[in-house]
């Protein structure tokens, strides 16, 4: 599977210059380009919508192990005949049902995580050995194969994407009541406990397909960059989703323009990017953002005023 | 407000368990609506099994529960419920404000659509009745625990309940926020005719506002005015055990031959 330019076009010479619709025109000239923008795009923009709740669930292992799982998964699927997509989808979403089951109790289970994901890995390099393909195939499910997407995956990634984004619209508002306040949100009438299940199984689909961007290894710069950086900049929920969503989908572009001229793979690329912007992100608001707060003396002063017989 | 004069609460041989663990029986009490009642009692004794009875998060083991003239059921909107506190994450993303909106619209599915004016409107209205306007659109984990606490009942009160329930809304907070706050939710109580259960360790800075007192102690649970329950022969006899109950000059209430059950009671 190739995943690089200069595997794919050998003896192409893209123009480059100051011209953008020039540019523009350059990079969608070719049929993967376009798929891979708009499989992007799709995979970018659910992934930061769900990596805003996965960064205030505090779940970043959790699905970071999802898509390690995932790939056990997909090479699995490959061994037994079928497309890796179908293996990731169900080893993703069983796992996911069975974390969003234990919910909270997966909280501070890090070696139990850790040791099922490196498990997984294992079992995935045992597939791939059994399957006795190439290794651009475990490669590719590694580090994602964005390239080499066909015009049915990017409408498979399109379905599962709305689907995501669709999903997470739905239980927008319980999601949010059972992830800032779970007792409060149990005692409503919210079902936490469901939500939790839902929550993962819906992460797991839209781990699944970004795996085809930046592939199983890669998957933080999607999922958890943007949202780690939006949360920096916004105290709004609604507001981080949406930052988080928009600047998932930038780094999405900028990694695939920029590999589409410079002959390193595509993953290097979105990573480093959401990499550098965080690194940004953290320098230039060292901590949450805050409107200017009133000195202490001050508000106590007021209490003492007001409630002074 | 047409209120309503049976009972909020009504309670015959109650009893309340987890799995085989009976953590009290035989409780028979009613409290009326508008009625202010201070829970008390040992840790472990059971004061938010209490409170998960009547929210309806937790089945009675025996006995009956009437709660505003219906069985408790989840996700009752004419309770309000504040949850005693862990620490809210100090880089949590979100306002004051958001956590109180949540009160409204947080059970609701779907993106909003319609009248965000009015729910703005009812936001506003909440942490105005708590005056916390000046500080609802700072981070929540910014904000001190009675700066949280005064949000949180917002919260409660956003939903427009009858009744509310809280579960030790003055731990952590000094002594001087512990009066600021029982007043607020005194003064809030009263104006909207609201039933309130608040469970707390220390009576003597609810003295002045509560009707009744409730307390649970070894399996069992006792009602009255604070001067009938809190009394060394009541107390002994509910504790099976010699407890005196001393008050100083100013009418506070300190209780003696506890020590043992409350040595981990501010850990």
């Amino acid at each position: 599977m190739p995943i690089t330019m200069a595997e794919l076009y050998p003896a192409a010479a893209p123009y480059f210059g100051w011209d953008l619709a020039r540019d523009l025109q350059e990079l969608l000239r070719y049929a993967f380009m376009q798929h891979a923008f708009e499989a992007g795009t799709v995979v970018a923009l659910s992934a930061g919508v769900i990596g805003y709740f996965v960064v205030l669930r505090g779940l970043s292992f959790a699905a970071h192990a999802l898509s390690h799982i995932g790939f056990a998964g997909a090479t699995g699927a490959v061994l037994v005949g079928t497309t890796p997509i179908v293996g990731l989808l169900v080893f993703t979403m069983s796992a996911g049902a069975v974390m969003g089951a234990l919910g909270q109790r997966l909280r501070g289970r890090d070696v139990t995580i850790g040791l099922v994901m490196a498990w997984s890995l294992g079992l995935g390099l045992l597939f791939t050995r059994l399957y006795r393909g190439s290794a651009n195939l475990a490669i590719g499910i590694l580090f994602g194969q964005i390239f080499g997407i066909t015009i049915q995956e990017v409408a498979a990634t399109f379905v599962a994407g709305s689907l995501t984004v669709l999903a997470l619209l739905v239980v927008y508002r319980p999601l949010l009541f059972a992830t800032l306040d779970e007792e409060v949100a149990e005692a409503k009438g919210v079902p936490v406990g469901g939500l939790s299940i839902a929550f993962m199984v819906i992460l797991a689909v839209a781990v699944s397909e970004a795996v085809q961007v930046v592939g199983v290894l890669l998957i933080f710069a999607l999922i958890v960059a943007p949202a780690a950086i939006a949360e920096r900049f916004t105290t709004r929920p609604s507001r981080g989703l949406l930052l988080s969503a928009v600047l998932a989908v930038l780094f999405t572009w900028a990694g695939l323009s920029v590999a589409y001229y410079v002959p390193y793979p595509v993953g290097f690329f979105i990573t480093t990017i959401a990499f550098l912007s965080y690194i940004l992100a953290r320098l230039v608001a060292p901590t949450l953002t805050l409107p200017r707060r009133r000195g202490r003396e001050t508000l106590a002063r007021e209490e003492q005023a007001r409630h002074s017989p | 407000m047409a209120r309503s004069t049976s009972p909020a609460i009504v309670a015959e041989g109650l009893a309340a368990a987890y799995g085989d663990r009976l953590i009290w029986r035989n409780a028979s009490f009613t409290v009326n609506p508008g009625e202010f009642v201070a829970v008390l009692g040992p840790n472990g004794s059971g004061k938010s099994t209490l409170l998960r009875l009547v929210l309806g998060l937790l089945p009675p083991a025996a006995g009956s529960l009437q709660v505003l003239g219906e069985r408790p059921h989840r996700g009752n909107a004419q309770i309000g419920y504040v949850p005693q506190r862990r620490n809210i994450d100090r880089d949590l993303p979100v306002r004051g404000r958001d956590f109180v909106h949540l009160g409204i619209d947080g059970t609701r599915w779907g993106v909003p659509v319609g009248d965000a004016a009015d729910s703005h409107r009812r936001v506003d209205e909440a942490i105005g009745a708590v005056d916390a306007l000046a500080y609802a659109d700072r981070p929540i984990g910014r904000l001190s625990g009675g700066e949280q606490q005064r949000l949180l009942l917002a919260q409660a009160l956003a939903g427009r309940p009858r009744m509310l329930l809280l579960d030790e809304p003055l731990a952590s907070l000094d002594l001087r926020n512990q009066i600021v706050i029982a007043e607020l939710v005194s003064k809030l109580a009263r104006a909207n005719g609201l039933t309130v259960l608040l469970i707390a360790h220390d009576i003597n800075p609810l003295l002045p506002i509560v009707d009744r007192v409730l307390y649970v102690a070894h399996g069992g649970v006792a009602i009255g005015k604070p001067a009938e329950v809190i009394t060394t022969e009541q107390l002994s006899r509910l504790y099976d055990a010699p407890i005196e109950v001393l008050q100083d000059s100013h009418g506070h209430m300190f209780v003696v031959g506890l020590e043992a059950e409350s040595a981990h009671h501010d850990g």
